[in-house]
């Protein structure tokens, strides 16, 4: 019953918004409600008041109302504990699809109090419960799940304490507009298409790549920080920095080669594909129906192109609005970063 | 939810110390099964076996509960209660699995707390229980916080108890008191330790050895004489040969006391003795509390005193009573029983010979007490058949009990309607809180006799053989005082001291804390200043008082959270700015420290070269974590500081 109450208070009090930058939580922004454990709490404080009062325990008198403010005084402590603290959200590196996502968020205590026990739940169960030591900041990280491919929303949070007796839930929603990029669960075993070269020859060494040859066009799915933003502000329109390797043969991973019956699967196929020749240290070149990579290699051009295919067919609502509005949608973080561990 | 090590043994440290104080009115098979349920537990703990199974804890809680049934025959009643929360309690703690089990033992906890008020509300009381308090608090701090070490632990516990204090004070101040009880108490209420209605040899050297407070007095004028506190309990009219008892008569009537004088107010503070009797001086004529003056000037109440009892009364010390006895209870108070004591019968009638009046006999008796060397003992030897004459006649040595009981006894032998009337004699006086402190061992039992044209006159025997029992008091009269408790005979002066300073602690402690009722309350709040008090209006500035209380509290709390801790680097950058700003060059808003800097220099050489550096130094300080320390935080501070006054204006 509490929890349809907290439903319906929740859907009357809070409109949804979604925010970027730096939360402070004030008082505003902060709800609070006794548990289940209050309210039982408040039972046994009539039982105890009624025993006082029938047997004219003074001391009983005494008791009662200590722990009664006690329970009072526990309310301002539980607001307290979360009250003020500034969040901002951080990037979540990509993970395959089966992986676990984690979005991490920046939590600043500025005050001279220690916060402890602050728990981080979603509207699916997943939490992490940490502690905040007084004036430092924290990272948390707040594991997802990812099952799907494509884009996963963080979604609204819930950042709650019922410290330090467990009697008053205080609790604040968060609700940061960051996504994490999940790339297809690659196949266990899936070997290479067979290159145009014989083996050996497309080797090459890794390093040194990644030379800047040029710009091209914008097209949807391409990675942020290839965007030539100086070009942009020269108002020359999206374009995207294009880098070319040293001349050798290549590897073509085209999803028309892919054996399999259905998207999805070829589409893991392709990513086994892909970060095999990236371990080979091959280079390799990606084909996908809606549009084509050039040859490459390095770690920018395998996250380009796992990102091409774990983007594929998928709409992008953001992405559209970014070319519709321009700048508008900046505080997009990027999730293409750091290093890949497979699932 | 994994329940860590710390936290069971703060969760069983809560337990002990709420069953601690219990341990003597437990049967003591409870009390064993406990500590051994108790230790298991530890001992599963430390080892990290598992936890008992459900249908072994469920075998014990059967037996157990049978146990107690066949102990106290019934599960109904406050003494059975308690017994059976404890159990449970202890029960509980062996299935403690999870956060849910851990509050249910907290609140539980709790529970045992207030039924130990049943028995104690004393100071010590009060401070062990905020000592219990703490500890559970701190537990259930742990529960719900399980990775803070101990030490912060028990800070934000007590922070918690120490803020819920003045709150606490204003509730218990003004909410309102309600003339309990709600529903019956129940018959076992309290053991009762003090004076009874029947008298044995032996009776009384029990009570002498207890130091309990029977009750406190405190005289309104000039305090009577020692001599002429004479506290009236139980009277006793019948003799069976060992044992004298009330006795029972019908349709008695009122006292009559005539020729009264010396009055003298008083009030009292009687302990809860589950009696229905309260004590007055003889003999009483006002009393502030509903209650019965029975036929021999006794004051009874229709319940009994099961709450500590305070009244106001008046007695006139000097009286004639019944001067018109009625003769059926001149006829009662003459019967013994017979073929006992044939002795004492014999020396009785001597002193009959000759037509000698009452008050003759009785002079004889005293003497007849005061020449025959007898003892006043606490260790008196045990008494036979005929218990009056093997007194009077062998032993010789006796307590207040003896001499009351053979005095009688000669007097009825000698036809002087006689009775022994027990009660307090003579009390402590306490100089600072100016009141008298009347111990159990100031029990006494005395002799009335009926005179033609005196009506009933109080002869205390003891004083004739031991004088110093009602001028100074037991310790100065026993001849072997060492069989009393080490603080009744004659300790040094300072302890004294403290024992009457602490008594006089526990004496407002009583009065104020524990006996606030609706009385008291209503006293206290007009004294405070509120006019014509009423509920509503204590409700009213009850809830008042608790918003306004919270609220200082919330802006207390929340107060420094708000208070930004003051970036000292910028403080200090910002200051230079200022003073920069008075030599006639302000930084513009858009202006960064690198580019003021750059301005600065140009239009003031001489200090190119230190604001270069300041500004270096702070965009690091500033904007690059790693390089920023305390060190570096005040090397640019003390930069600032040195640059050169002269130049700058200050």
């Amino acid at each position: 019953m509490l929890t349809a109450l907290q439903q319906r208070f929740r859907t009357w009090l809070f409109r949804p918004k979604i925010e970027s930058g730096t939360v402070t939580l004030t008082q505003r922004r902060i709800f609070i409600l006794p548990t289940r454990q209050g309210l039982a709490l408040g039972f046994v404080l009539v039982l105890m008041l009624l025993g006082d009062i029938n047997y004219n325990l003074s001391l009983g008198y005494v008791l009662t109302f200590l722990l009664a403010t006690m329970a009072v005084m526990s309310m301002l402590h539980a607001f307290r504990n979360i009250a003020h603290l500034e969040v901002r959200a951080g990037h979540a590196d990509a993970v395959f699809s089966g992986g676990t996502a984690r979005f991490v968020l920046y939590f600043h205590n500025h005050g001279k109090l220690p916060r402890y026990r602050l728990i981080l739940h979603d509207e699916h169960g997943n939490k992490v419960s940490f502690d905040m030591p007084a004036q430092q900041d924290s990272e948390v990280a707040f594991p997802v799940p990812a099952v799907r491919r494509g884009w996963l929303s963080l979604g609204k949070l819930t950042l709650h304490t019922e410290f330090p007796l467990g009697l008053f839930h205080a609790w604040s929603y968060l609700h940061f507009d960051v996504r994490c990029l999940v790339y297809p669960r690659p196949l266990a075993n899936a070997p290479l298409p067979p290159g145009d070269a014989p083996d050996g020859v497309g080797r090459r060494s890794v390093a040194g790549d990644d030379d800047f040859s040029g710009l091209r066009n914008y097209v949807a799915g391409d990675a942020l920080p290839r965007i030539a933003w100086k070009a942009f502000a020269r108002e020359q329109g999206l374009q995207v920095k294009q880098f070319s390797a040293q001349v050798g043969e290549e590897l073509r991973l085209d999803m028309a080669d892919a054996p399999d019956r259905n998207d999805e699967d070829k589409l893991a196929r392709m990513t086994r594909w892909v970060l095999d020749a990236e371990a080979q240290g091959l280079r390799y070149s990606l084909r996908l129906p809606d549009g084509e990579l050039p040859a490459g290699n390095g770690a920018a051009h395998r996250d380009e192109c796992l990102r091409r295919i774990a983007l594929f067919n998928l709409s992008d609502p953001s992405f559209d609005k970014l070319r519709t509005n321009g700048l508008q949608s900046w505080h997009v973080q990027e999730t293409v970063r750091g290093e890949l561990v497979e699932p | 939810m994994n329940m860590n090590k710390a936290l069971i043994y703060g969760l069983l440290l809560s337990i002990l110390m709420v069953i601690a104080p219990h341990a003597d009115h437990l049967p003591l098979w409870v009390s064993t099964l406990c500590i051994v349920l108790l230790t298991w537990r530890v001992y599963l703990t430390r080892t990290g076996n598992p936890l008992p199974k459900h249908w072994l804890l469920l075998a014990i809680t059967f037996v157990s509960v049978g146990g107690i049934l066949v102990e106290f025959h019934t599960l109904f009643g406050r003494e059975v209660g308690v017994t059976l929360l404890i159990l449970l309690t202890t029960l509980k703690f062996m299935e403690l699995r999870g956060p849910r089990d851990a509050m249910v033992l907290v609140y539980l906890a709790c529970f045992i707390i207030i039924t130990n008020f049943f028995y104690s509300q004393s100071i010590p009381t009060a401070l062990y229980m905020l000592a219990t308090l703490l500890a559970i608090a701190t537990a259930w701090v742990h529960l719900h916080g399980q990775s803070i070490p101990l030490v912060p632990r028990l800070r934000i516990a007590s922070v918690l108890l120490l803020q819920s204090i003045p709150l606490m004070l204003v509730l218990f101040v003004l909410f309102p008191r309600v003339h309990g009880p709600l529903w019956g108490l129940p018959q076992d209420a309290f053991a009762s330790s003090g004076l009874d209605d029947k008298m044995a040899p032996g009776s009384f050297t029990r009570l002498s050895l207890s130091e309990e407070v029977a009750f406190r007095v405190s005289y309104t004028g000039q305090p009577p004489l020692r001599e002429q506190m004479y506290w009236r309990g139980p009277v006793l009219w019948e003799f069976d040969g060992r044992t004298w008892t009330q006795g029972t008569t019908f349709a008695p009537a009122a006292p009559q006391f005539t020729d009264t004088a010396q009055p003298i107010d008083y009030s009292v503070t009687l302990e809860p003795h589950n009696k229905t009797w309260l004590f007055a001086l003889d003999v009483p004529d006002r009393l502030s509390l509903p209650a019965d003056l029975t036929y021999d000037f006794r004051i009874l109440r229709k319940e009994p005193v099961k709450a500590r009892l305070r009244y106001e009364a008046r007695s006139h010390l000097v009286y004639r009573a019944n001067l018109h006895e009625a003769g059926r209870q001149l006829r009662r108070a003459l019967q013994l029983p017979p073929s006992f004591n044939p002795r004492a019968r014999e020396l009785a009638a001597g002193w009959r010979v000759g037509g000698a009046d009452g008050a003759a006999v009785v002079r004889a008796a005293l003497a007849h007490f005061s020449r025959q060397n007898f003892r006043y003992t606490l260790e008196p030897p045990p008494l036979g058949l005929h218990s009056v004459d093997e007194f009077l006649f062998e032993t010789r040595q006796g307590f207040c009990e003896h001499y009351a009981s053979s005095f009688v006894f000669l007097m009825r032998a000698a036809h002087i309607p006689a009775r022994v009337v027990t009660g307090y004699q003579g009390g402590e006086y306490n100089e600072l809180g100016n009141y008298y402190i009347v111990r159990q061992s100031d029990a006494h039992a005395w002799v009335e006799v009926w005179l033609d044209q005196q009506g009933w006159v109080r002869i205390d025997p003891t004083a004739a053989i031991a004088p110093a029992r009602v001028e100074r008091g037991l310790s100065a009269a026993v001849t072997d005082a060492a069989a009393l408790p080490f603080m009744a005979r004659n300790p040094p002066q300072w302890m004294r001291n403290l024992r009457l300073n602490w008594d006089t602690l526990a004496n407002q402690w009583n009065q104020w804390v524990l006996g606030y009722d609706t009385e008291r309350q209503f006293a206290f709040l007009t004294r405070l200043g509120m006019e014509s008090v009423t509920w509503q209006k204590m409700a009213l500035n009850m809830m008042a008082g608790v918003g306004l209380i919270i609220a200082l509290f919330a802006l207390f709390m929340l107060r420094h959270l708000l208070k930004r801790q003051p970036d000292k680097v910028q403080a200090a950058w910002l200051k230079l700015c200022r003073r920069l700003a008075k030599a006639g060059l302000p930084r513009a808003a858009h202006e960064g420290a690198q580019d003021y800097a750059a301005r600065v220099a140009t239009a003031r050489p001489e200090l190119a070269d230190a604001m270069r550096d300041l500004a270096a130094r702070y965009m690091s300080l500033r904007y690059c974590h790693a390089q920023n320390s305390e060190e570096a935080q005040r090397e640019f501070i003390r930069r600032i500081a040195q640059l050169p006054a002269c130049k700058i204006p200050q």
